[in-house]
């Protein structure tokens, strides 16, 4: 059997369509079979409620007079993107503003629009003969545009990777703060009630269809950008009317250390018109599965610690390499259901008819990396090969001597074997000398927890060691942890002095 | 119930440089849970966990040996016009405050918190705040 579109319209018209959320199907399924589940159910509601950083609206602020041809503009001091026209402009979520006392962005100003404050607009301009005003101040709300349009140019995620952190320091990430020594496992998604994990091929979601947006109709624009549905990273770009949007499902958020970002909710309807359907909407949490990737890997080549299931990490721990470690999600299950029962109520009510993709989305594509034709500096471009070192049982007034002549500050530690065991830096032996004289051997007073880099490390990354850790140099070592060089601010001024080795 | 202990380091008659603890243990007999301690040169502050029945001799005798005693209770607060129940709180916390009940709602339970603040950073809404 097989239902049409119109059929199921024409249910949601009378009155009749029977509409479950995504949560409702399994079960449904279990019960009545797939032949059952198909004519019993007409739509199945989906929805997710999470951060979406790539989101913001388009605005039209009507004309001034005299007419201003906007160049640059400030909502509330977020910059948004004014090189549209004269007077329209975009505000990024994750645009932030010059503020010094907390951190405001772009995702503040929409939120703050949608639940009905005021927001200083803020213009400057050249001028030119037809659009003579150089700059324009004023106060807008949300009703005073002529449009407030919401696109998200990537939204909905078919699948999220769960997050971890193997090194030793706690990461602020758009994954959230991620514990050392993995001491927590972040993720995002709702699983079972995700859109897109309703509809893996892209049946029935594509271009034209409607969906909930942030509390208003809104609509799927098409892909979204970087959807790779081949991989399982699908993405959809949606829009919606921001005037009907509602505060509940529009949030501004910051992550810490990373910055803002905004939480939307989107659910999708999907019209039950095949057994294919009523399987793929069958979903739960136990088949979506997806890696925990390790973010303390500054690459964009993460390496996965794990495959796990949304059942895995809902349940509040996973289990990696023998030890159990917490999870805990990013996005709102409670709103993601929140959204799959509005919507819902919506068919119900009639007051939102389904239609079928005007374009599908290809369900295999893959997106590709990035193509870089100038090869980003690695350590070993820069590094110092003279490594002067020395062992620990030395004295520590040879070290002071080797520091001297070599005109160096840093003296890496090597064991009988060649190893990186510690570093020693002049201040250390400066200290070693005020104190009272106990102090004898290099062992003595070196810092056995040495920050080091690999020659194939990308500069950028061993810059950021540097400055995180406040200190001025890097060990350089292979893979057996033997000192292969050494990197210090200095090899870092080559970059800028045009001096580095091609 | 947890008391949050504040000791002056700055002279040398002090009660920071004085094991106030230990004794107040050894006197009272009083097993005492040291949950958190940041001391300095000039300055401590120490939070202990207490059986709810001692809670009135522990704090008179850490009182009298100069030591200031604030009973904490809600030391981490939860804004609900701000909480989404997104849960970024739950796996940061050492002492396991939070959690979702069966409708996905954020549950805190306070009275475990030790006032380490890894929460409120990681809370993506600014729900989350310290008491007092």
């Amino acid at each position: 059997m097989e239902k049409s579109l119109d059929l199921i319209n024409a249910r949601i018209r009378d009155g009749t369509a029977r509409v479950v959320t995504a949560e409702e199907m399994p079960g449904i399924v279990d019960e009545l079979g797939e032949e059952g589940a198909l004519e019993e159910v007409d739509v199945v509601t989906t929805g997710t409620f999470g951060a979406m950083c790539s989101s913001g609206a388009f605005f039209n602020f009507g004309h001034a007079d005299p007419p201003i041809r906007m160049e640059r503009v400030w909502l509330n001091d977020v910059e948004a993107y004014a090189g549209i026209a004269a007077v329209d402009a975009y505000l990024g979520a994750t645009q932030e503003a010059d503020a010094k006392d907390r951190l405001y962005g772009g995702a503040h100003v929409l939120e703050e629009l949608v639940a009905g404050s005021t927001v200083e607009l803020r213009a400057t301009s050249r001028g030119t003969d037809c659009y003579p005003r150089r700059s324009i101040v004023t106060e807008l709300l949300l009703e005073d545009m002529n449009q407030a349009v919401m696109v998200n140019p990537r939204n909905a995620y078919q699948r999220y990777n769960a997050a971890a952190n193997t090194t030793d320091r706690t990461l602020h990430t758009y994954m959230g703060t991620l514990l050392p020594r993995c001491g927590n496992v972040s993720y995002s998604g709702a699983g079972t009630l995700s859109p897109l994990a309703n509809d893996p091929g892209f049946r029935v979601i594509g271009s034209g269809i409607p969906i909930f947006l942030a509390g208003a109709q809104g609509m799927v624009v098409g892909e979204g950008t970087q959807h790779s549905a081949g991989g399982g990273f699908g993405t959809l770009m949606v829009t919606g009317d921001m005037k009907r949007m509602r505060q509940e499902f529009l949030r501004a958020a910051v992550m810490n250390g990373y910055g803002v970002t905004l939480y939307v909710g989107i659910g999708v309807p999907i019209p039950v018109l095949d057994t294919g359907i009523v399987r793929s909407t069958a979903v739960r949490d136990e088949d979506i599965l997806t890696d925990i990737i390790d973010y303390g890997t500054p690459r964009r080549d993460r390496p996965s610690l794990a495959k796990v299931s949304y059942a895995d990490l809902r349940s509040g721990s996973v289990e990696v390499g023998g030890e159990t470690i917490r999870t805990s999600s990013l996005s709102s299950y409670r709103r993601a259901r929140a959204v799959a029962l509005e919507l819902k109520d919506w068919i119900e009510r009639g007051k939102m008819e389904l239609a079928l993709p005007t374009r599908l989305l290809d369900p295999t594509k893959r997106s590709k990396p990035m193509r870089e034709t100038a090869v980003s500096p690695r350590v070993r471009d820069i590094m110092n090969r003279q490594v002067i070192s020395i062992t620990e049982d030395e004295e520590i007034r040879v070290a002071a001597k080797r520091l001297l002549k070599d005109e160096t500050n840093h003296l890496p530690v090597l064991d009988g074997n060649g190893t990186l065991v510690g570093i020693i830096t002049t201040y250390d032996v400066s200290k070693a000398v005020v104190t009272d004289g106990k102090l004898r051997q290099v062992k003595d007073i070196m810092t056995r927890k040495v920050i080091k880099t690999t020659p194939d490390e990308p500069v950028d990354v061993a810059a950021r060691k540097l400055e995180q850790n406040n200190i001025s140099a890097l060990p350089v070592v292979d893979t057996t942890n033997r000192v292969v060089g050494i990197l210090s601010a200095i090899d870092l001024g080559k970059l800028f002095g045009g001096r580095r080795r091609r | 119930m947890k008391l949050l202990l504040t000791f002056s380091r700055k002279g040398k008659a002090d009660p920071g440089r004085e094991p106030v603890i230990a004794r107040v243990v050894k006197e009272t007999g009083v097993l005492v849970n040291v949950e958190k301690a940041n001391i300095d040169s000039m300055a401590g502050e120490v939070l202990i966990d207490i059986p709810d029945a001692d809670a009135d001799l522990v704090r008179r005798r850490l009182e009298e040996m100069g030591v200031a005693v604030r009973v904490m209770e809600n030391a981490v607060a939860l804004d609900e016009a701000e909480c989404v129940d997104c849960g970024a709180c739950i796996s940061v916390c050492p002492q396991e405050v939070f959690s979702f009940d069966e409708e996905w709602r954020l549950r805190v339970r306070s009275e475990r918190c030790v006032l380490c603040g890894k929460c409120i950073q990681a809370c993506p809404h600014g729900a989350l705040s310290q008491q007092g």
